[in-house]
């Protein structure tokens, strides 16, 4: 009640207003509780069986009813890398070019494409991955990283233009426009006296870039990299399409895989056992969790960050 | 004591917004009352809803709107996979379910319901290779199975050029494609190589989802094709409607009699007829391996669920009429989209089922 009674002002509408905002706020926080305790209490039948083996064991077989989420958990965290490598770097150097660098009237209308690409939904990106990236893929990309660099095992296996290298590149296009707006939004933030002050110094764009842009910003950036990596650990549709969804965990990125999402997308309408319904939700568990840690894993190291750099 | 203009213009704000939440709050209840009061007068059904199996679903959605211009009723049916049509049945929340993997007998009994099938449907083995014509390359259940497991691993093999000696075949590696998602389609086929190979049965079983020891999986009929046409190499099964629509390289199959087969409707209404002259009594019949000259052997049925003591005879009264309308005038739209329709005297028996089986305070719903 304190929470209330601490508002100097008599406006009626001022405490109608505290108190919805505080109950949308609590609301927020009962869902997640409440998504978190349905999680755990309907894949007891298969947390109860499989113990902690679910986590490590590759096996996963609905007719002898005996399920493991390692091959989905490498396959989600393996896509979202490859994701993260690709997209990071690029929008990185998109949003340097479109702050800093390019004409002010380039720099808006690439702006406006990039918010148009963030609206697309998520399965026109599957199914232009499937009918043509794919393709593109087997044919003209696989052939020629197998010449050169099929030694490696990564690189190895049929060119069939599907699995997780396919995949982890449709999810770093996904994300591709949310880390860039949010990068460029974040750079925007630079105070010009500040840059100018560096140019004034004699230092060259590079060195500008390097040295006062990017570290004044750094945790709005990193922040941008964890919007990315949230949205593709989750990503379903597009990743279903064209991972190949199949239940092997294998060193090449040119075989097929599965990931948490595309498992439970695929699954979910025919499991009619009780058991096979209860290792998919531990799976979705299993993802809550897994993006739970990595919030809390990001919230220590831009506060670290911060501290560094002396920036709050 | 007078408030300052902002704090009189937020609180108006505050006092408009929340005069709308309640406007909009009063006019969904009264919409949901409203809802509740139509519902409640069921003398007139309107809508019917069913769910399940993918298998049957162009044909399902077909027939529910043509018979909707027809009479005016609208039969929902939603796709949604024939595990969660069985759920969905025997929860009540539809008024019909439909499957493509029969329940045992116990199974019906059981949860208090009536199987029946509705249509009859093949499933092929499509293949991409280059420059071979639909038809043109034959194989044996045997082939497929070891294809599947793994054991041949290239179109070369002497396993298959020897049944090919005409066929140029490359010296490419086999993609063998399957289902990602549980389905029926992948049930028939499951259970076709389980009767084939013994090896099969063992490592691998029938279901509607199974583990697969190689190949990726594509989500839906439309995912398999969708696979098996980007991926040179590769082979997949379908529903045989999907591979015509597609124009897909379906292949000859040798059948149990030893002729080597192309997948039609005649072909899979010939193993409906050996099982219905054969076997048991019992209307729910497994059509896959059957003998017959002209058997397609990866043939199956499509079966629909209802309650035996139904909630609400009428709309349930309703879908039986529907039912038989599919069985009596559906035959032609069937036909066209690749589907076997149910013969007369076999829809007799299923009709006789009904005024046995569905039955209101002892009443049969249904009289011929």
């Amino acid at each position: 009640m304190k929470f209330f009674q601490s508002s100097r002002s008599h406006s009626v509408a001022d405490s109608i207003f505290k108190g919805l905002a505080f109950i949308s706020a609590a609301i927020i926080f009962l869902i997640m509780v409440g998504i978190f305790i349905q999680l755990i209490h309907s894949s007891r039948l298969s947390i109860h069986k499989f113990g902690l083996g679910f986590l490590i064991s590759e096996h996963w077989n609905p007719v002898t009813q005996e399920f493991g989420a390692a091959s989905s958990i490498y396959g989600t965290l393996v896509s979202t890398a490859i994701a993260l490598i690709l997209a990071l770097p690029l929008s990185l150097a998109i949003s340097l070019f479109l702050v800093d660098l390019a004409p002010p009237s380039v720099s808006k209308y690439v702006g406006y494409a990039i918010e148009l690409l963030a609206a697309i939904p998520s399965i026109i990106y599957g199914m232009w991955g499937l009918f043509i990236f794919a393709p593109f893929m087997s044919d003209h990309v696989q052939p020629i990283l197998q010449q050169y660099l099929g030694f490696i095992p990564l690189f190895k296996g049929p060119p069939m233009g599907i699995g997780m290298l396919t995949s982890g590149i449709i999810l770093a296009l996904m994300i591709l426009p949310f880390t860039t707006a949010m990068m460029r939004d974040v750079l925007k933030m630079v105070p010009s006296i500040v840059t100018e002050a560096a140019y004034g110094m004699g230092s060259t764009t590079w060195e500008v870039t390097k040295k006062v842009t990017v570290p004044y910003v750094i945790t709005g950036l990193v922040g941008g990299a964890f919007l990315g990596l949230g949205r593709a650990i989750g990503e379903t549709m597009a990743v279903t399409f064209v991972i190949g969804n199949n239940h092997n965990i294998s060193a090449s990125l040119f075989e097929a895989g599965n990931s948490i999402a595309s498992t439970l997308a695929n699954e979910f309408t025919e499991a009619s056992e009780p058991m096979y319904l209860s290792a998919l939700i531990e799976l979705g568990l299993v993802l809550f969790v897994i993006t739970f840690l990595i919030q809390v894993g990001a919230h220590f190291w831009l506060k670290r960050l911060s501290k560094s750099s002396g920036i709050k | 004591m007078r408030k300052s203009i902002r704090q009189q213009q937020s609180s108006k704000r505050i006092l408009r917004f929340t005069f709308f939440l309640i406007f909009f709050v009063g006019i969904s209840i009264t919409l949901q009352y409203c809802n509740q009061k139509q519902s409640g007068n069921r003398s007139k059904v309107k809508t019917l809803n069913g769910a399940g199996a993918t298998f049957p679903y162009p044909l399902y959605s077909h027939w529910a709107d043509k018979y909707a211009t027809l009479t005016g009723i609208q039969v929902n049916y939603q796709s949604i996979g024939s595990g969660a049509g069985i759920a969905q049945i025997k929860a009540r929340t539809v008024d019909f379910g439909a499957t493509d993997a029969p329940l045992t007998s116990t199974q019906v009994k059981e949860s208090g319901l009536v199987q029946f099938p509705l249509v009859i449907g093949g499933v092929v083995p499509v293949v991409h290779i280059e420059s071979i014509q639909p038809g043109d390359l034959k194989l044996t259940g045997e082939i497929i199975a070891d294809i599947y497991l793994g054991n041949i691993t290239h179109w070369d093999d002497p396993q298959i050029q020897n049944l090919n000696p005409d066929l140029n075949l490359p010296d490419r590696e086999i993609t063998p494609v399957h289902r990602a998602d549980g389905s029926g389609t992948t049930w028939i086929f499951t259970n076709y190589l389980s009767k084939i190979s013994p090896e099969w049965t063992n490592e691998v079983g029938v279901a509607k989802a199974v583990a697969w020891p190689a190949g990726p999986g594509g989500k839906g009929n439309e995912g398999v094709t969708g696979y098996v046409q980007k991926i040179k190499g590769a082979i997949g099964y379908t529903e045989y409607a999907y591979a015509i629509q597609n124009k897909m390289t379906f292949v000859s199959l040798r059948n149990q009699a030893g002729n080597y087969v192309t997948p039609g409707i005649k072909n899979f209404f010939a193993a409906f007829t050996y099982a219905d002259s054969t076997q048991q009594p019992s209307l729910v019949k497994i059509l896959t391996d059957l003998p017959g000259n002209q058997t397609w052997p990866i043939t199956g049925m499509s079966f629909i669920l209802l309650h035996k003591n139904p909630k609400h005879p009428e709309k349930t009264r309703e879908l039986l009429r529907f039912f038989d309308w599919c069985y009596n005038h559906g035959q032609q739209q069937a036909r066209q989209l690749e589907y076997v329709p149910i013969p007369p005297e076999y829809v007799q028996r299923i009709e006789n089922l009904w005024s046995e089986e569905i039955t209101v305070e002892g009443k049969p719903i249904w009289n011929n």
